[in-house]
C-alpha cells in the first residue's frame, strides 16, 4: 500500500493511527468533564484510554503488515514510525495502567489525566512521523504542554508543583531554541523538509554557511534539552521526582524515545551531508553525558532521582548512536528503545507498587530486605536494574540492547572505538547503583517490625505492568532474533544522507 | 564402553544435556519452593529441594563420566561439537565442543558440583531454595564457558557466572559479605565490559563482506588472523584484564581474599576449584590462540612472568602471616594460579601441560580444603589458628583427612600437586631459568605456610577446652571427601591417562601461537583442525 501525501486524504489516512489518539482524547476529555470526580470514573475513563491506544496500535499493526509506505512528503511511511509508534503506545498504556492504581492511592482523582496522557502521546506519535521541522515543532509542543499539566497533576505535593514549573520554563526556553534553529536552518536552506534539506545539503551550495551551522547548533540544544544531555540535563532529576511516579515513567521512557527518534531522523536525514560539522559535539554531548548521568546517579539516595540520572546516562548511549551516523545505528536504536522502556517501566511499576500515599520513603534503603517481604517484586526489580545495567540472561533484552550499541559504534565506517570504550566505563560505574539495589534488597536485613510495615498489597493493574515487563525482557534476552531481524529490514532503519568523505575521529 | 557410548549416539547430544540438566534441577527445586506456603515453611521442609539438586548434580557427573572414555587421544580439534545458529541476524551461534584443555575442566566442574552441594548441606540454613536453585544455575554458565566455541555465547556465559555468585557470596555469606561481593562483582564487571568491547571488535572484523552480519566463530577469527599488530595488542589487553582478575594475577588478586573468605563454603569451593579456571583457561582458549603477537611480545610475556612469579611469592608470603585459616588457603590459591600463568606463558608443551594440571590439582586440593575449613567452622564458628591446637586426639579422621590434603596442596611427591608443579618448572626451565628458580623458592614457602597451619590446628598441645568435644567427621563428610582423596593419589601415582588426553591440544596450542608469531600477522590456516 503506497500513499500519495499530496493528497488530502491519503495524507489522512496515512496518519490514522494518531488520528485514533487524538479523537479518542478528545472524546474521553468529554466524557471525563461530564460527572463529579471520583476513583471509579477515572479507572474508567482510564480502561477506555488503554482501549484508544490498542486500536491504534492494530491500525498500526495492519500498516505493518500490509508494507505501507509513501514517497516524500511532511510525514514519513515506514517501519521505523512504525516500530517507535508502538513503543509509545505500549508506554502509553503502561503508564495509565500505573495510574489507575497510583492516583487513586494519591487522591489524584480528575480522570482528564488520562485524556492528557494520550494527547501527549499524539504529539510523541507525530514526532516519530516527522519529516519536516515544522511537524518536528508541533509534536514536541504538544507532546511537552501536556507533561507540563501532567507533572503537575498531584495538588497536594509541593515538589511536584515546583516540578511543574521547572520543566515548564525550561521546556519554553529549549523551545525557543529549537524554534530559532528552524527559522535558521529555513534561512540557509530555503525549506523545512527533512528530505529537500538533506538533497540541498549533500548538493554542496549551502553546506559550509553560518546560518546553518548556527541553526544546527540551535537545534541540536534543542533537542539535548528534550532528551536531557548533560550539560542541558539540570531540569531532569527535579521534575522527574517531583512529577507524579507513572509520569516520571513515562518521561523516561515514551518522551526520550520519540525526541530521539525526531533528533535521529533529522540529524540523519536532513543533515546527514553536514556530519562532519555536527559529529564532534555529537561526540562529547555522547561522552560527557555518560559520565555525568553515571556518576552522579552513583550520589543519588533516591530511587527516583537516581533512575532520573540512570535515564540521563542511557541517553548518552543513545546518543553514542548517532554519533556512528549509521544506519545500523537507528536500527539498534529501535532494539535499545525496546529494552529500556520495559526495564524502565518494570522498575518504576515496582516503586508505584511499593509507594505509600504522600510517599514518604522513596529511599533505596527502604527497600531492605525486601526479598523476604515481596520476593516476586524483587526478582522483578533485580530483573529490571540487571537489564538496564546489560547483563546477558538475568538482564534480557538489556544486554543485547548494549551489544547492538558497541556493534553499530565498531561497524560504522568510521568505527567508534574510543566512545565505545568510554560506554563500557561508564557502564561499570553504573554497577555501583544498579547494584546496589539489587543488594540492598537480597542482602541487607529487613529493619524491625516496629519501624516498617509490610508493604500494602499491589494493585492488579500494576501487577501486570511489571509482571509483561519482566517477562518480555527475560525472553527477548535469550530470543532477540526476531526483533533484531525487525529492525534490520529495509524500512526500519534510516538512511543518512551522505556526501563523500566520511568522519574520522 | 566406548562403542556403547557410540551406540548412544553420545557425542551428539552430551554437551547440550550438561548444560540443560542443571537448569531442568533448578526449575524442580524452584517448583518445590513454590509449593510451599511461607519462606519458613519452605526452609523447614527443605530436605527434597536438597535431594533434587544433589541428585541432578550426581546424574550430570555421572552423565559427564561418558566423555572421558569417547574423548579421542590424539586428536586436537574439537569433539562432540554441536552447533546451531541462535542470533542469525547478528552472526551468534550456539556452538559448542570439547577438547583437551576443556576436558578435564568440564569433568572437574560436574565433580565439584555435587560435593560442593554436600559441603554446604546443613550450613545453610536460610533461603535453601534459592541457593540451591542459584547454584544450577551457576553449573550452567560455567560448564557454558568452559564449551563455548562461539566467543557471543561464551561471552553470554562468561558474564552469566557472575550474577550467581555474587548472591552467594552476598546472601549466604560472612561478617562481610556485602562489601565483598560487591567488590567481587565490580572487579569482574570492569574486566568483562573491557572484554566485550574486544569481542565485539573481532566479530564485527570478522564480518561477512556482503551481509555484514558479523562472525563470532572461534575457529574463524583465529584463521583470518588478520588483524594489524597494533589493533592486536589493544584487544589483548582487553582480554587480558579480563582474565587477569579472573585468575587473578597479582595487582588484580585483591578481591580475591575477601570474596573467598567471606563467601560459605560451597560458595568458596566453587570459587577456588572452579572459577579461578576461568581466567587461566581463558588465556589458554582465548587470549594466545587469538593473539598470537601480543602474546609472543617480548615484553608483554616477560611482565606476565614476572607478574606470575610475583604472584608466587607473594601469595605464599602473604599466606604465612594470616591467622584465619580460610585466608590462608585463598592467598595460597594466588600462588597456585601464578604457577598456572608461569606454564601458560613459558609455552613449551610440558609447561602447558603441567599448567593444565596444576588446574585440575588445585581445583581438587583447594576444593577439599576449604570443604574441611568449612567443617571444622561449622562444629567451632572459628576460622582463627589461634583457637584450636592438638585436636588431631579429638577429631582423628579429620586430622587424616587434612594432612593428605595439605601434603597434595603442598606438592608431595606421590599426590597430585607435584606432578603438576613439576611438570611447570621442567617446561619453564628450558627457556626462563631464572623465572622457575624463584617459583621453586615458591614451593617451600607452600609447604612452610601450610604446615605452619595444620601444626597450629591439628598438633600441638589441647589448650582451649572448648576443643574437647568437637565431633569428629560424620559419614557425609567422609563420603564427600573420600572421591576427592582417590582423586588426588590417583593423579600423583599414574597422572599418565590425563595428560595423554590433553597432549594433543597443548600441543596444537604451543604449535599455533609460535607459528603464528613467527609468520607475522598474515593468514594462518592450520589452526584448530576439524570435527
Amino acid at each position: 500500500m503506497a500513499f500519495d501525501l499530496s493528497h488530502p486524504m491519503q495524507l489522512i489516512a496515512a496518519l490514522a493511527p494518531d488520528i485514533v489518539i487524538m479523537v479518542g482524547a478528545m472524546v474521553l476529555m468529554l466524557v471525563a468533564a461530564w460527572g463529579s470526580e471520583s476513583t471509579e470514573r477515572q479507572r474508567r475513563v482510564g480502561v477506555a484510554a488503554i482501549g484508544v491506544c490498542v486500536i491504534s496500535a492494530l491500525s498500526i499493526i495492519y500498516f505493518m503488515v500490509t508494507h505501507a509506505s509513501a514517497g516524500g512528503g511532511v510525514i514519513a511511511v515506514d517501519n521505523f514510525r512504525w516500530i517507535v509508534d508502538l513503543i509509545l503506545l505500549a508506554a502509553t498504556a503502561g503508564t495509565i495502567a500505573l495510574m489507575l492504581d497510583y492516583n487513586a492511592r494519591e487522591m489524584i482523582l480528575p480522570a482528564e489525566a488520562h485524556t492528557l496522557v494520550l494527547l501527549s502521546t499524539a504529539g510523541m506519535m507525530m514526532l516519530a512521523a516527522a519529516r519536516d521541522l515544522t511537524i518536528v515543532f508541533l509534536g514536541i509542543e504538544l507532546m511537552s504542554i501536556a507533561l507540563y499539566i501532567l507533572t503537575g497533576m498531584n495538588r497536594r505535593s509541593e515538589k511536584s508543583a515546583e516540578g511543574a514549573i521547572k520543566y515548564f520554563l525550561l521546556g519554553a526556553f529549549s523551545t525557543g531554541f529549537l524554534l530559532y534553529g528552524i527559522a535558521l536552518v529555513y534561512g540557509a536552506t530555503g525549506t523545512t523538509n527533512l528530505t529537500l534539506i538533506g538533497e540541498r545539503i549533500t548538493a554542496g551550495q549551502v553546506m559550509s554557511t553560518p546560518m546553518l551551522f548556527v541553526g544546527i547548533g540551535l537545534l541540536l540544544i534543542g533537542f539535548a534539552f528534550k532528551v536531557a544531555l548533560a550539560p542541558f540535563h539540570m531540569w531532569a532529576p527535579d521534575v522527574y521526582e517531583g512529577a507524579p511516579t507513572p509520569i516520571t515513567a513515562y518521561m523516561a521512557a515514551a518522551v526520550k524515545a520519540a525526541a530521539f527518534a525526531a533528533f535521529l531522523r533529522v540529524f540523519f536525514e536532513a543533515f546527514g551531508g553536514s556530519a562532519v560539522v555536527w559529529h564532534i559535539a555529537i561526540w562529547w554531548l555522547a561522552a560527557v553525558t555518560m559520565v555525568v548521568g553515571n556518576v552522579i546517579a552513583l550520589a543519588s539516595r533516591n530511587i527516583k532521582r537516581m533512575l532520573a540520572y540512570s535515564s540521563i546516562a542511557h541517553a548518552g548511549y543513545i546518543l553514542v548512536l548517532l554519533a556512528t551516523g549509521q544506519a545500523l545505528g537507528s536500527s539498534a536504536f529501535l532494539f535499545y528503545i525496546v529494552a529500556y522502556t520495559l526495564a524502565t517501566f518494570g522498575a518504576f511499576g515496582v516503586v508505584v507498587a511499593l509507594g505509600q500515599a504522600g510517599e514518604p520513603n522513596l529511599n533505596i534503603d527502604d527497600y531492605a530486605g525486601l526479598w523476604t517481604v515481596r520476593p516476586w517484586l524483587s526478582v522483578s526489580m533485580g530483573v529490571c536494574m540487571l537489564s538496564l545495567l546489560g547483563f546477558p540472561i538475568f538482564g534480557g533484552a538489556g544486554f543485547f540492547a548494549k551489544w547492538y550499541v558497541i556493534q553499530a559504534a565498531l561497524q560504522s565506517a568510521a568505527p567508534q572505538t574510543r566512545l565505545a570504550v568510554v560506554l563500557v566505563l561508564t557502564s561499570v560505574i553504573s554497577c555501583g547503583y544498579y547494584m546496589y539495589v539489587v543488594l540492598v534488597m537480597f542482602m541487607k536485613p529487613r529493619a524491625a517490625a516496629e519501624t516498617v510495615s509490610d508493604p500494602a498489597s499491589v494493585g492488579s493493574a500494576t501487577r501486570w505492568v511489571i509482571g509483561l515487563s519482566t517477562v518480555i525482557l527475560l525472553v527477548l534476552g535469550i530470543f532477540p532474533n526476531s526483533l533484531v531481524s525487525l529492525t534490520q529490514q529495509p524500512g526500519s532503519y534510516l538512511k543518512p544522507a551522505q556526501v563523500a568523505g566520511v568522519v574520522h575521529r | 564402553m566406548t562403542d556403547f557410548l557410540n551406540g548412544i549416539h553420545y557425542n551428539a547430544w552430551i554437551l547440550p544435556a550438561l548444560l540443560i540438566i542443571p537448569l531442568v534441577g533448578a526449575l524442580l527445586v524452584g517448583a518445590h519452593g513454590a509449593t510451599r506456603s511461607s519462606r519458613a515453611d519452605a526452609d523447614a521442609n527443605a530436605g527434597p529441594a536438597r535431594q533434587i539438586a544433589f541428585w541432578t548434580l550426581t546424574i550430570e557427573f555421572v552423565v559427564s563420566c561418558g566423555l572421558w572414555w569417547s574423548f579421542k587421544i590424539g586428536m586436537p580439534g574439537w569433539q562432540a561439537g554441536v552447533d546451531y545458529a541462535w542470533i542469525p541476524a547478528w552472526g551468534a551461534r550456539f556452538s559448542v565442543g570439547i577438547d583437551g584443555i576443556s576436558l578435564m575442566l568440564v569433568l572437574l566442574t560436574t565433580l565439584t558440583m555435587p560435593l560442593s552441594i554436600l559441603g554446604g548441606w546443613t550450613a545453610i540454613k536460610s533461603k535453601i531454595h534459592a541457593y540451591l536453585a542459584v547454584l544450577l544455575v551457576l553449573t550452567t554458565a560455567m560448564l557454558g564457558v568452559f564449551v563455548a566455541r562461539d566467543l557471543f555465547f561464551f561471552y553470554v556465559m562468561w558474564e552469566m557466572m557472575l550474577i550467581p555468585m555474587y548472591l552467594i557470596i552476598g546472601i549466604w555469606g560472612g561478617q562481610r559479605r556485602i562489601y565483598a561481593s560487591l567488590k567481587f562483582f565490580i572487579y569482574t564487571t570492569l574486566g568483562s565490559l573491557l572484554m566485550l568491547v574486544a569481542v565485539i571488535y573481532l566479530g564485527v572484523h570478522n564480518r561477512d563482506a556482503v551481509t555484514g552480519i558479523p562472525n563470532f566463530s572461534l575457529d574463524a577469527i583465529i584463521a583470518s588472523g588478520s588483524l594489524t599488530p597494533k589493533a592486536s595488542l589493544w584487544l589483548f589487553g582487553g582480554f587480558f584484564i579480563a582474565f587477569a582478575i579472573k585468575v587473578p594475577m597479582f595487582p588484580f588478586h585483591t578481591w580475591l581474599p575477601d570474596a573467598h573468605t567471606e563467601a560459605p563454603t560451597a560458595g568458596s569451593v566453587i570459587l577456588a576449584g572452579i572459577m579461578l579456571k576461568m581466567g587461566t583457561f581463558g588465556f589458554l582458549r582465548f587470549a594466545l590462540p587469538l593473539f598470537p603477537g601480543a602474546s609472543m611480545n617480548p615484553t608483554v610475556r616477560a611482565i606476565i612472568l614476572t607478574l606470575g612469579v610475583i604472584g608466587i611469592l607473594y601469595g605464599a608470603l602473604v599466606a604465612l602471616v594470616q591467622p584465619d585459616f580460610k585466608k590462608i588457603v585463598a592467598y595460597s590459591s594466588v600462588s597456585h594460579l601464578g604457577f598456572v600463568m608461569l606454564g601458560i606463558f613459558a609455552l613449551t608443551v610440558q609447561s602447558v601441560q603441567g599448567a593444565l594440571l596444576v588446574m585440575i590439582n588445585h581445583g581438587i586440593s583447594t576444593g577439599a580444603l576449604f570443604l574441611l575449613v568449612g567443617m571444622i567452622y561449622e562444629r567451632r564458628h572459628t576460622r582463627m589458628l589461634s583457637d584450636y591446637g592438638g585436636i588431631a586426639r579429638v577429631v582423628p579422621l579429620f586430622a587424616a583427612a587434612l594432612t593428605i590434603v595439605s601434603f597434595s596442596s603442598i606438592g608431595l611427591p606421590g599426590l597430585n600437586g607435584f606432578v603438576g608443579e613439576f611438570l611447570v618448572l621442567l617446561g619453564t626451565f628450558r627457556s626462563y631459568p631464572a623465572f622457575a628458580f624463584f617459583a621453586t623458592i615458591g614451593i617451600i614457602f607452600s609447604a612452610w605456610y601450610l604446615l605452619r597451619a595444620i601444626q597450629g590446628v591439628i598438633f600441638n598441645k589441647l589448650d582451649n577446652p572448648d576443643n574437647e568435644h568437637i565431633p569428629d567427621l560424620n559419614w557425609r563428610e567422609i563420603g564427600l571427601l573420600t572421591p576427592l582423596i582417590a582423586c588426588m593419589i590417583w593423579i600423583g601415582v599414574y597422572p599418565a591417562p590425563i595428560l595423554r588426553r590433553m597432549q594433543a591440544s597443548a600441543e596444537q596450542v604451543v604449535r599455533t601461537v609460535q607459528s603464528a608469531a613467527l609468520n607475522g600477522p598474515q593468514r594462518v590456516s592450520t589452526l584448530k583442525g576439524g570435527e
